[in-house]
C-alpha cells in the first residue's frame, strides 16, 4: 500500500507540534483561535467523508452543523433538557436530517452541480425558517445561559474546551481511518471513482451514498453541539449561512480532499492564513475570504490533490519513487 | 385579502422579469459551456456598485448609465472567462464550480473590504411615480424594469437566432467538437458567452438600483433565485428562463403576502427543491441524459 | 441457468431490442453475435438490470429478475463487464479487484487477499500495484475481466472483452475465459472477433436489427445464409454461394 512519505511525517508532524504547543503557551487568543478553527475541522472531516472519499460534493454542509448547534440549543432552553442528553440528541437530529436529504437527492439520481446546488438550497431552507420562528429564537438566535460545569456540558477554562474539541477531532479523523479501512470505504470510493462500475459490481449505490451522508451528518452535528457549547449562541446566519457551507469544503479541497489528513491540514493553514492576514492589515474584515478564494485558485490549478498530495511527493522512499515513475509513463 | 392578491401578482412579475434577466445570463452561460456560474450574483453586485458609483459621482441617471456598465460588463465577462475560468478549472465540470466560487469570495469580500457592508440606495425624483394598472398602483422605475428586461430578452433572442455570432454560439452549445472542425473559434465563443452573460446582470443592475439597494452581500440572494429560476425553466433553456423567472417573481410575492414578508423567499427555494427531485430537467427543458 | 423470454426495449420510435429470447445453460459458454448497432449491448444491460425492458421476463436460476436493480442482480451471482471499459481510474489494479472481491468478503484483508489471487489467475499477477489509469487496452480489459470475476458470479456477461486486442493477447485471454469456465463459471459474451467466438463457444446466439435471427452451434450459423446476409446485406448469400460454384 501507499507509504507515508517524509514530507507527510514533516507536515503532520508539524500540525501535531502546533496543536501540543498550545499547552504550554496557553495564550488566550491563540486558545480561541485555535478552538474555532478546530470546530470548522471536524465540519470539515464531516464533508471530506462524503465529498472527498465519496465524491458527492456538497455545498450546503452547513445544514448539518446548524441542525446540530439549534436542537441542542433548544432541547435545552426551551425544553430544559441536560446538556448531554441534548447534545445526544442534536446529533442524531443532524443524522436524520443528513439522511433525509441524502435519501431524496440520490433517490432522483442527482450528482455532480446538481447535487451540490440542492444541497445549498436546502441549507437555504433551513436559514430562513431558523429566522423566522419564535421556536428558533427568530433573528435574535438562542442564547445559553452560562453555567460552567461539567453536568451543563460548559467549562469555565478554555483549555478544557480545546481538550474537548480536539479530542472530537482525533475521533472524527479515526472514523475516516476506520470508514477508508473497511468495504464501506472501498465502496463509496468505487462510487466516487465509477458510479456504473460500482453497480455493476453488486454496491448498492444508493444505499452506500444515503449512509455515507448520514454518518457525514452524525459528524457535522457534532461540530455544531461543539461550537454551541463553546459559544452559548447560536442565529440563523452562523448556524445555516453559506460562510460555514463553504468553510467545510474549502478545507478538505485545499489540504487534499478524500485523504485522513487533508481537512486537518487544510483548514488550519486557512485559518493561520487568514488570522495572519488579520493582523497584517489590522481587522479588516472579509479579507481573509478573499485570500481563501486565491488559495483555492491556486490550489486548484497547481496543486490538484492539495496540500496532502504536494507533501506525499517530498522525499519519498526509493521504492515508492520508482513506482510513480511507472505510473506516469 | 383577495383585492391584495392581484397587485401581489403584479408586483411579483416586475420583480421576476429581473430574475428571469439575470437567469437569462446565466442560462446562456449553462446552456453553451455547461458550467455553473457561481460568481454570477458576485458580478450582479460589482454593476450594482458600477450604477451607484457613476450616479453618486458624475450624477448619471441609471438608466443612461447602460450603454456605459453594459459594454464594460460584457469585456469584464470576456476576460473572467479567458483568463480566469478556463485556466484554473482544467475543463473539470466540478472544478469549475470551484474556481466560480472562489471567484465569487473574491469579489464579494473585496467589495466587503472597500466598500464596507453599509446599504447604499440612491434616491431619484421618478423613483415613487406610481403607475395605476387596474387594482395595483406598480412604482414607476419597477415597471420601467419589466417591459426594459423583455426587450432584452427579444434582443438576446435575436442575436442568437439571427446574428453569425448567434449561429456560433448555438454550433458550438449542440455541438463543441464539430463547430470546432469547421473553423469556429470555440474558446473565443465561450468567452463571447460569458460575456453576453455578464452584460445580463449589468441591464439588470441598471434596471434594480432606481428601487433597490446594494451592499457586498446582494449577490448571493440574487445567485440563489438565479440558479432556481434557471433550473425551473430547465438547463440551457431561453424561453424556460423568462417564464420561470417571471412565476418566481410571482410566487416569491404570494409567499410573501400569505406567509409574511421573512417567508416570501422560502417558495422560491421550496420550488427549487421540489423541482430538483421531481423534474431535474425543469419546465421547458430536454431530459438530461 | 438464465432464461430471456420475448425480451423488447423500444427508445422512442427505435425498436433496439424486440421480441428477443435466448437460454443459456450452466457450465456453458455461448456467443452473442450480430452486427454493430444489432441490440447487443442493449440486451446485456437488461439482464444486467441497467435498463428495464419495456415487455418480457428475465430468469436467472430459476428466479424473475426482470427490472431488479443491478446491484441485486449482481448479488445473485450474474456480473456483466462494460464494452467501454469502466476501470476505478484512481485506485491501483489490486483495489479495482477488491472491489469485486467485497461482495463475498466483508473484511479489508480478505477482499485483498481474494483479489491478489484472481489478478494472479487472468495474469495480472505483475502489475497489481500499478495505477488502474497507466494499463494498456488489453490491461483493461483483463481487469474488467478480472473485477467481475471477484464478485464470484455464477454467471458472467462478457462484452467484448477482445475488441481492440492484437492477436496474441486475444490467444491468452481465450485461454482464462477457457479456464474460468473449467472452474465452474457459466459464460455468456458479446463478441465481434469471430475466430474467438469460433474456438470458444459452443453454442452462438445471432442478434440483427433487435430480433433473434438464429441459434445453433457456431459451426451451423457461418453457414446460414439469413446470418451471412445480416453481416453482409441483402443478397449476399447468393452471391457467395455462385461464386463458390464459379470456383
Amino acid at each position: 500500500m501507499k507509504h507515508t512519505s517524509l514530507g507527510e511525517w514533516l507536515l503532520y508532524g508539524a500540525i501535531c507540534a502546533y496543536l501540543l504547543l498550545i499547552y504550554l503557551l496557553p495564550s488566550q487568543a491563540w486558545l480561541g483561535f485555535t478552538i474555532n478553527a478546530l470546530i470548522v475541522t471536524i465540519l470539515s472531516v464531516a464533508w471530506n467523508l462524503l465529498g472527498g472519499f465519496g465524491g458527492q460534493m456538497s455545498f450546503g454542509h452547513a445544514a448539518l452543523f446548524g441542525t446540530g448547534a439549534y436542537v441542542t440549543a433548544i432541547l435545552q432552553v426551551k425544553l430544559g433538557v441536560n446538556p448531554w442528553l441534548a447534545a445526544g440528541l442534536a446529533v442524531v437530529a443532524a443524522t436524520l436530517v443528513a439522511g433525509f436529504i441524502g435519501a431524496l437527492s440520490f433517490r432522483y439520481g442527482l450528482r455532480g452541480s446538481y447535487f451540490a446546488l440542492v444541497t445549498l438550497a436546502f441549507a437555504e431552507v433551513l436559514r430562513i425558517l431558523a429566522s423566522s420562528f419564535a421556536f428558533t429564537g427568530g433573528g435574535q438566535g438562542i442564547l445559553v445561559p452560562y453555567k460552567a460545569g461539567l453536568a451543563n456540558f460548559q467549562f469555565a477554562d478554555r483549555i478544557t474546551t480545546y481538550t474537548l474539541v480536539l479530542v472530537m477531532v482525533a475521533v472524527a479523523m479515526l472514523i475516516t481511518v476506520a470508514v477508508q479501512r473497511s468495504r464501506f470505504g472501498a465502496y463509496l470510493i468505487a462510487i466516487r471513482e465509477n458510479e456504473e462500475a460500482a453497480k455493476a459490481l453488486g454496491i448498492d449505490t444508493f444505499r452506500t451514498k444515503v449512509l455515507a451522508m448520514m454518518l457525514s451528518g452524525a459528524i457535522g452535528g457534532a461540530a455544531g453541539v461543539a461550537y454551541l457549547q463553546t459559544y452559548l449562541f447560536i442565529d440563523a446566519p452562523i448556524a445555516y449561512g453559506s460562510t460555514m457551507s463553504i468553510e467545510a469544503l474549502l478545507g478538505p479541497i485545499i489540504g487534499g480532499a478524500g485523504t485522513i489528513w487533508g481537512p486537518v491540514v487544510g483548514t488550519l493553514s486557512l485559518h493561520l492564513l487568514g488570522e495572519g492576514a488579520k493582523h497584517l492589515v489590522s481587522g479588516a474584515p472579509g479579507l481573509n475570504l478573499v485570500l481563501y478564494g486565491v488559495l483555492l485558485l491556486v490550489i486548484l490549478r497547481y496543486l490538484p490533490d492539495g496540500i496532502v498530495g504536494f507533501a506525499r511527493g517530498i522525499g519519498r522512499t526509493g521504492q515508492a519513487a520508482a513506482v510513480s515513475v511507472k505510473e506516469a509513463q | 385579502m383577495s383585492s391584495l392578491i392581484l397587485p401581489a401578482i403584479l408586483g411579483g412579475l416586475t420583480t421576476g422579469a429581473i430574475y428571469a434577466l439575470i437567469a437569462l445570463g446565466l442560462t446562456l452561460i449553462y446552456g453553451v459551456l455547461h458550467i455553473i456560474n457561481f460568481a454570477h450574483g458576485s458580478l450582479l453586485m460589482l454593476a450594482l456598485y458600477g450604477v451607484y458609483f457613476l450616479h453618486l459621482f458624475f450624477g448619471l441617471d441609471p438608466y443612461l448609465a447602460i450603454p456605459i456598465v453594459v459594454p464594460l460588463f460584457f469585456l469584464l465577462g470576456y476576460g473572467i472567462q479567458r483568463g480566469i475560468i478556463a485556466p484554473f478549472s482544467g475543463g473539470k465540470e466540478q472544478n469549475v464550480l470551484l474556481v466560480t466560487l472562489a471567484l465569487s469570495m473574491i469579489i464579494d469580500n473585496l467589495a466587503l473590504y472597500f466598500w464596507t457592508s453599509n446599504t447604499r440606495t440612491i434616491s431619484l425624483p421618478y423613483a415613487y411615480e406610481m403607475v395605476e394598472i387596474g387594482p395595483a398602483f406598480i412604482p414607476l422605475p419597477r415597471v420601467i424594469a419589466f417591459f426594459a428586461s423583455m426587450l432584452c430578452a427579444l434582443i438576446l433572442w435575436l442575436v442568437i437566432s439571427r446574428t453569425r455570432i448567434g449561429k456560433a454560439i448555438r454550433a458550438v452549445a449542440v455541438e463543441r467538437r464539430g463547430a470546432e472542425l469547421v473553423g469556429i473559434d470555440v474558446q473565443n465563443t465561450y468567452a463571447v458567452c460569458f460575456g453576453i452573460g455578464t452584460a445580463c446582470v449589468a441591464v439588470a443592475a441598471c434596471l434594480l438600483i432606481p428601487t433597490f439597494y446594494v451592499t457586498p452581500q446582494v449577490g448571493y440572494a440574487f445567485v440563489l433565485i438565479a440558479f432556481t429560476t434557471v433550473v425551473l425553466g430547465g438547463m440551457g433553456s431561453f424561453l424556460g428562463a423568462l417564464v420561470s423567472g417571471l412565476l418566481l417573481g410571482v410566487i416569491e410575492a404570494l409567499c410573501g403576502l400569505f406567509l409574511g414578508e421573512s417567508l416570501g423567499q422560502i417558495g422560491i427555494f421550496l420550488a427549487f427543491i421540489l423541482i430538483l427531485l421531481f423534474r431535474p430537467s425543469g419546465l421547458f427543458g430536454r431530459r438530461a441524459a | 441457468m438464465l432464461t430471456v423470454e420475448n425480451v423488447t426495449k423500444r427508445y422512442g420510435g427505435l425498436v433496439a431490442v424486440n421480441d428477443a429470447s435466448l437460454k443459456v445453460q450452466e457450465g456453458r459458454i455461448v456467443a452473442l453475435i450480430g452486427p454493430n448497432g444489432a441490440g447487443k449491448t442493449t440486451l446485456f444491460a437488461m439482464i444486467g438490470g441497467f435498463v428495464r425492458p419495456d415487455m418480457g421476463e428475465i430468469r436467472f436460476r430459476d428466479q424473475d429478475i426482470t427490472g431488479h436493480a443491478p446491484h441485486a442482480i449482481c448479488r445473485l451471482g450474474l456480473t456483466r463487464t462494460f464494452q467501454i471499459v469502466q476501470p476505478f481510474a484512481g485506485l491501483s489494479v489490486l483495489e479495482n479487484i477488491a472491489v469485486g472481491a467485497h461482495l463475498r468478503h466483508k473484511s479489508r484483508a480478505d477482499a485483498l487477499e481474494r483479489a491478489a489471487m484472481i489478478g494472479e489467475q487472468v495474469g495480472m499477477g505483475r502489475m497489481l500495484e500499478q495505477s488502474a489509469q497507466s494499463l494498456t487496452v488489453a490491461g483493461r480489459k483483463r481487469l474488467e475481466l478480472a473485477r467481475a470475476l471477484a464478485t464470484e458470479a455464477k454467471l458472467l456477461l462478457l462484452d467484448e472483452v477482445m475488441a481492440g486486442l492484437i492477436p496474441s493477447e486475444i490467444v491468452e485471454i481465450v485461454a482464462t475465459i477457457r479456464k474460468i469456465r473449467d472452474s465452474g463459471v457459466t459464460i455468456l459474451l458479446i463478441e465481434h472477433v469471430m475466430q474467438a467466438v469460433m474456438s470458444l463457444s459452443e453454442e452462438a446466439y445471432v442478434l440483427n436489427q433487435g430480433r433473434m435471427i438464429a441459434h445453433g452451434t457456431p459451426q451451423q450459423l457461418v453457414a446460414d445464409p439469413t446470418v451471412i446476409e445480416a453481416y453482409l446485406g441483402h443478397g449476399a448469400a447468393d452471391r457467395l454461394q455462385q461464386e463458390g460454384a464459379h470456383a
